[in-house]
């Protein structure tokens, strides 16, 4: 069995989660239907919703269960946009997951808004000064990561809400990669992302958190079944997510350090990525000198390793992480990209045995080189 | 594995044959296209999600590997170059040579690999002393051989065809099908698969700009007018405009290309025919024939067949390794028969019987018999 360290892409699903969830799906009722059988998937579906809205400090009626967090990211990007209309400028970084970033591309492309790009720094930190500087009352929103969910950086969401608010601006916040890793609570956040499956939940089911204070303008219309969302509520999926917000139990920090640690021991030029200490207990990333990402995955998975690149693949084909360049980081060195992710699980052993493994991968996606390499066409003699 | 059958059934074999295999498909563009368009082209998303659908059922991992940039430099960029030389180049030739047998061949090996097995109709088969050699495929219909004879010795080494045996097409689509795959009556891809509309010179023309120049006869005189000197090829007979019936009321063919004064020269077919083909830059697959019995001295011409597509018949030849008035090292090839429609930049692939010898870019060529000129 392979060593799962790639829980930032999905992390397993919990047993408890799994029981409640199959037990769910055999329960008849739409949540909607005003029958007894309607009225018994309904109690199921608030007593999830109840028990989201308390692990994010939230009243229950402010969460809109939603088809996951893309879904949720684009609601609360363009439903804030929309609803704020005639303001057309959006402050945003480059750094934002894709959800972010092609949502608000959108709305420049198809609905006029102003893209206002937030720089951020070397360890990919919003730049706060930029956005003191920025805002004004012709700002439709503020987007912005809780954390990043490359390279795992903590973004000071405290202060971005604090300065939006002496505007009047209303800030989503895409916590899909913090959520379960840190607290996340709403807070004066106007909205919220979340999705299940990062925190040992199914896939398919997020929520957009929309503050009482908040209007956002719906991306899907029908039955009017929540606030900002139409159609048949998933009521198992609810159960499934509200049962895996209540044991969230963050990964262990001392776990993380103890992998940076024998990375960069084991690799001694590897270069640690995002801030060293204000970022995801579950996440560690790097940069490789003089390796391709997807060497190195593809070594590390024939060696029993299971960890990303950390970047989304762009029609398939491997490319360089926008996060890494807006950082700065040049964009031979982001080629050489690796994120590892830890989570419920995960053992020391696991570490250690990830960081044997990977000096001699390091050597081999070296000799391989980067995908642009030059072939020198000499070939070892002898047949295969 | 491109997502063809070829390569899906290749891989199926590789696995049966007791080698540990991976499937791997080249990434060769940034921005591939999403949907498949009739039997042209390849390369899009969805190839290569049939690429990891046969990876999947065969059981293998499945990677893609991006070669885009590489691709870009080393194939298209050399087609537009090749083209605006007045040549006529080979993509695919230049895509085994540098891609496929080179970049990728040389990450496999660092990453572990021995060798890359390819869906190619071709066969690799060994002399009494165990050195190998490149065959055609045992379906001359379906054969390939033609644009891997760019292969050296070394790259030969580290080569699987494990399409190579299999008496037909028929079959390899008819054990796609009952191995399950997806993609077992999957189109033939064919033209170039960068340019997938297939429309070659309106993709030139877009790359390198055309203008109108002038269609000249072998006196020098004009006899008509083209939109774009660099798309014609030698040999070439439709499209040229110059009217018919011509002077002598033979059809007229392109006799040469001149990109640097955007000119065409055309000519009846007589003045195609080639006795002479040379080029300097050549290579051996398998032994040199110097040192394998074939030729006894060094500087002998020795007989062999000559190919200069990849769908041409080959014609007997001899040839010879010699040095030219300007002191280079070239491969000269004599064709027995004058050879028609012979164009600089394509590639001359000998053979003994079924076996590969080696290949040259031809840099030049000689008319068989001189064909007199009208006076202008």
């Amino acid at each position: 069995m392979a060593v799962y360290l790639d829980h930032a892409a999905t992390t397993p699903m919990l047993p408890a989660v799994i029981a409640a969830y199959t037990e769910a799906l055999s329960v008849v009722g739409n949540p909607s239907s005003i029958h007894s059988q309607g009225q018994q998937a309904k109690r199921m579906l608030e007593e999830a919703r109840e028990r989201i809205a308390a692990s994010l400090g939230a009243d229950p009626v402010e969460v809109t269960l939603t088809s996951g967090g893309t879904e949720a990211i684009n609601l609360g990007v363009k439903g804030l946009f929309w609803s704020r209309g005639p303001r057309k400028r959006i402050l945003v970084s480059r750094a934002e997951h894709h959800a972010t970033i092609d949502s608000v591309e959108w709305l420049e492309a198809h609905e006029g808004a102003v893209l206002d790009w937030v720089p951020v720094d070397s360890e990919g930190r919003i730049d706060l000064a930029y956005i003191a500087g920025a805002l004004d009352d012709d700002v439709a929103l503020v987007t912005a990561l809780w954390a990043n969910n490359e390279v795992g950086t903590l973004q000071p969401v405290e202060q971005l809400v604090a300065l939006a608010a002496g505007h009047g601006v209303p800030v989503h916040c895409d916590a899909v990669a913090a959520y379960g890793q840190v607290p996340v609570s709403l807070g004066g956040l106007a909205a919220l992302s979340i999705s299940a499956h990062k925190i040992g939940g199914p896939v398919g089911i997020g929520a957009l958190v929309i503050s009482r204070a908040a209007t956002v303008t719906p991306l899907i219309h029908g039955g009017n079944q929540q606030r900002a969302r139409s159609g048949t509520q998933d009521a198992a999926g609810a159960v499934a997510f509200g049962v895996a917000a209540s044991l969230i139990a963050p990964p262990d920090s001392a776990l993380r350090d103890r992998l940076i640690a024998g990375v960069l021991n084991a690799v001694p030029d590897a270069v640690l990525r995002g801030d060293p200490v204000h970022r995801l207990p579950g996440n560690a990333h790097f940069t490789f000198p003089g390796c391709e990402g997807d060497s190195l995955l593809f070594l590390l998975d024939a060696a029993g390793f299971s960890v990303s690149t950390g970047s989304a693949c762009q029609a398939g084909v491997p490319e360089a992480s926008h996060v890494l360049l807006a950082m700065g980081v040049p964009e031979q060195d982001a080629r050489g990209a690796l994120r590892f992710t830890l989570g419920h699980g995960t053992t020391a052993a696991d570490v250690d045995a990830l960081v044997a493994a990977l000096p001699a991968a390091v050597e081999r996606a070296r000799a391989a080189g980067y995908a642009d390499r030059v072939p020198v066409r000499s070939f070892p003699a002898g047949p295969a | 594995m491109s997502g063809g059958v070829d390569s899906a059934v290749a891989a199926a074999r590789a696995v049966d044959a007791g080698h540990e295999v991976v499937g791997v498909h080249l990434a060769l563009s940034r921005t591939p296209g999403t949907l498949r368009t009739g039997a042209r082209g390849c390369c899009t998303i969805e190839d290569s999600m049939d690429a990891q659908r046969a990876a999947n059922i065969i059981g293998i991992p499945y990677f893609v590997w991006d070669f885009s940039e590489r691709f870009r430099l080393d194939v298209v960029d050399d087609f537009i170059a090749e083209y605006s030389a007045g040549r006529t180049p080979n993509p695919c030739m230049r895509c085994n040579e540098r891609i496929k047998f080179a970049a990728l061949l040389e990450k496999a090996l660092a990453l572990g690999f021995d060798a890359v097995a390819t869906g190619h109709y071709a066969s690799i088969e060994l002399d009494e002393h165990g050195n190998r050699e490149l065959h055609r495929a045992s379906a001359w219909a379906k054969d390939q051989s033609y644009v891997l004879g760019v292969l050296t010795t070394e790259q030969l080494a580290h080569s699987m065809f494990p399409l190579g045996a299999t008496p037909s097409k028929a079959e390899v689509r008819a054990e796609a099908a009952a191995r399950g795959f997806s993609v077992a009556n999957k189109p033939d891809s064919h033209d170039i698969c960068f340019i997938p509309d297939g429309d070659t010179r309106g993709w030139l023309a877009d790359k390198v700009g055309a203008s109108p120049g002038a269609i000249l006869d072998r006196s020098g005189a004009t006899i008509g007018e083209h939109e774009g000197a660099l798309a014609f090829t030698v040999g070439q007979r439709k499209g040229l405009n110059v009217g018919f019936p011509t002077d002598d009321g033979k059809p007229r063919f392109v006799l040469e290309i001149r990109p640097k004064t955007n000119e065409v020269v055309v000519g009846p077919r007589e003045a195609l025919e080639v006795g002479l083909i040379a080029g300097s830059s050549f290579s051996w697959t398998g032994l040199d024939p110097y040192g394998s019995g074939i030729v006894d001295a060094p500087a002998d011409a020795f007989e062999c067949d000559v190919q200069i597509r990849a769908h041409a018949d080959p014609v007997p030849a001899t040839a010879q390794v010699s040095t030219s008035s300007t002191g280079e090292r070239e491969l000269v090839i004599k064709p027995v028969d004058p050879l028609n429609g012979v164009a600089p930049g394509q590639t001359a692939v000998l053979y003994v019987g079924t076996r590969v010898l080696g290949q040259c870019t031809i840099d030049r060529t000689v008319s068989a018999v001189p064909v007199p000129v009208p006076a202008a």
